[in-house]
Formats: structure tokens, C-alpha cells, sequence
């Protein structure tokens, strides 16, 4: 299925957040997530199913103002 | 100088410094270490899974030895700024949270309604919220009514280094709200921008582009520092009230060659 991952859009088979996070390498980095807008903790990722057209967030620490 | 307490929590500096913008990270690491900084900000931004400068940006504040605060800059609505304020939680193990919610891209000004809005559903779910606002008194009250308990009003766009630009407005709001922590947040750009804040009685000010873009950011660093600590001292000292016609310092009894007749 097609989803969209910071924006850019990619073919997954992930079927949870979790799946999608290690797919993709984040592995044990230090990130947030949001599914749809909506912010999924680090302990939800393994629970929350992915469907098609889904919009993730996946954010890391950066310099700020 | 007396101490600053913000949330309960003293904090050991009145100068509050970002991270962003420094020609390196050793550069804004010494930066930090110049301005004497107990409080940081930081941010969350998209990353790939491959490139790993977040969490080595991370390793760096945490050896820093400083509180974060982490932002929700460029946040356009109150649920943008929710997701992401909740995701810094995560993220950077803090409640605390500089809010930011913006309403245009040239001025970066606030959305004054939809930080009340924000930052109502922040201070719900646990969150000690830093408002990014303005001057107004307004909007401030719904602020302390929506639970924050300090105040971060611009002194002029971010970046924009022009300094206090509306001093009546900022000192009007300092009086207005004699007890809560007031933090000048954005646009100061030179050292006496943020004395005369201090002056003011500012609580402290938060800053980055005028440090990180100086061409010696750490001397930059260690000059505000020096400024905010003066117009500190000279806010607890208490300034003289102005005049508006000259009065002689030095004694008149025993003037020189003063002749009554021609007084």
C-alpha cells in the first residue's frame, strides 16, 4: 500500500507503526511520531495499524529558537 | 541578582539562549557555555531513518548540562502545535513547552487565537506552557486564564533584531502583570536591547539569532550575558525617575564666582 512518510510518499507492507519505524532504520533512534496529525507514543507504535493513504510524522531532535 | 523561578523551578540564568543558526555545534556549544545559558531551546524536525544528526544534536544539548525547551516553531494551527508539543514531551522528557503558534510568514507574528486555544489544551494534559505571544494585555489574561504561568511577548519579529519596538506596550504589560515571570522572546538584536528590557524588569530574555549570526557568536554570548546582568542590577536598584529639564549633580552651596545679584 501507498503511504505517506514525512511528506514523500512510498509503497510499504508495514502493517503497524512499529513495522514501518524498523523497516525504514529508525531503529533505536530518538524520534516522535503522528499518525494523521495525531501523536502516537513510542509504546502505541506496535498497536496502530496502517492503512492506505496514511499520513506519518516521524520527527527528531533539531536546533531550535 | 535575585533568583528566577519559573514553574516552581529556580533557574540559575535570565538568559535564555536557542540553538539554531551557529556556523557550528562546537561554536554554539561554547556559546551556550559564554552566556552562562541554564535554559536551551530545541526543535523536532523530519529526519530520514539514515541520518542520525538528530540524535548527535541531541548527544550535544544532553552533554550541555542544561533544561530544554522545546519548541513548536512553525507550527500554523493549535493542533499542529498540540501533536508536536506532545511529541516533544517524548522526545525530549519534558513538560515544559515553548508554544508557538504562527499566523504569518513574513512577520512570524503569533496566532493570538490559536495560542489561547493551544495552549488551553496543553495546560490540560500537563504541560508548562511558554507562550510565544505579543504585547497584548488581552490576549495575555486569556493566557493566565488558559493556565500559563509565564509569559514570553516579542520585542519585534523573530530574526528581526530591531529591539523593543513598542517599549510603552512591553512596559504597560510589565506593570500590568506585576507577579508573573515575563520572558522577552525574540527579536532583540544587540546587548542594550536586552539591558534595557532587564531594565524594564523583564524576568529574563530569550535570544539566538543575535548570538548564533554575530561574527564572534561567543563573544556575542558572553556580551548579553553582561547586559542582562546590568539591566538586572539596575532594575533591583532602582532607576532614577527621568526629568525633563537639567538638574545640577555637582553642590550649588559654594559655587565659584556665583554672584546673587546676577542669579
Amino acid at each position: 500500500m501507498r503511504i505517506v512518510v514525512n511528506g514523500q510518499s512510498l509503497e510499504t507492507d508495514a502493517a503497524t507503526l512499529a513495522d514501518l519505524c524498523a523497516d525504514l532504520g529508525y531503529g533505536d533512534a530518538k524520534i516522535g511520531t503522528a499518525l494523521n496529525g495525531a501523536f502516537v507514543p513510542a509504546s502505541r507504535r506496535a498497536d496502530t495499524r496502517l492503512r492506505a493513504d496514511d499520513r506519518v510524522e516521524i520527527l527528531a531532535p533539531r536546533q531550535g529558537g | 541578582m535575585s533568583p528566577l523561578s519559573l514553574y516552581g523551578e529556580i533557574i540559575a540564568s535570565r538568559l535564555m539562549l536557542g540553538t539554531a543558526l551557529y556556523p557550528s555545534p562546537e561554536v554554539m556549544r561554547q556559546a551556550v557555555a559564554a552566556a552562562a545559558a541554564a535554559v536551551v531551546t530545541v526543535s523536532l524536525r523530519r529526519e530520514g531513518a539514515h541520518d542520525r544528526a538528530g540524535q548527535t544534536f541531541w548527544t550535544l544539548i544532553q552533554d550541555l548540562g542544561v533544561r530544554v525547551l522545546p519548541n513548536t516553531a512553525g507550527c500554523r494551527s493549535p493542533r499542529e502545535a498540540i501533536t508536536t508539543a506532545q511529541m516533544a514531551r517524548e522526545v525530549f522528557e519534558t513538560d515544559w513547552i515553548k508554544l508557538e503558534v504562527i499566523a504569518n510568514d513574513d512577520t512570524l507574528q503569533p496566532d493570538v487565537f490559536g495560542l489561547v486555544e493551544a495552549a488551553q489544551a496543553l495546560s490540560a494534559d500537563g504541560f508548562k506552557v511558554f507562550p510565544y505571544t505579543t504585547e497584548d494585555l488581552g490576549v495575555a489574561e486569556r493566557l493566565l486564564a488558559a493556565g500559563c504561568e509565564v509569559l514570553m511577548p516579542w520585542a519585534s519579529p523573530i530574526g528581526a533584531g530591531r529591539g523593543l519596538i513598542n517599549p510603552y506596550g512591553l512596559r504597560a504589560m510589565r506593570a500590568y502583570f506585576p507577579g508573573t515571570p515575563l520572558i522577552i522572546d525574540a527579536g532583540l538584536g544587540a546587548p542594550s536591547h536586552a539591558a534595557q528590557a532587564m531594565e524594564m524588569g523583564y524576568d529574563a530574555v530569550l535570544l539566538n539569532t543575535a548570538v548564533a549570526k554575530a561574527d564572534d557568536p561567543v563573544k556575542m554570548a558572553a556580551a548579553f550575558a553582561k547586559a542582562v546582568e546590568a539591566g538586572r542590577l539596575g532594575f533591583e536598584a532602582g532607576l532614577m525617575p527621568e526629568r525633563d529639564m537639567a538638574q545640577p549633580s555637582t553642590p550649588v552651596a559654594g559655587t565659584p564666582f556665583f554672584d546673587l545679584n546676577h542669579a
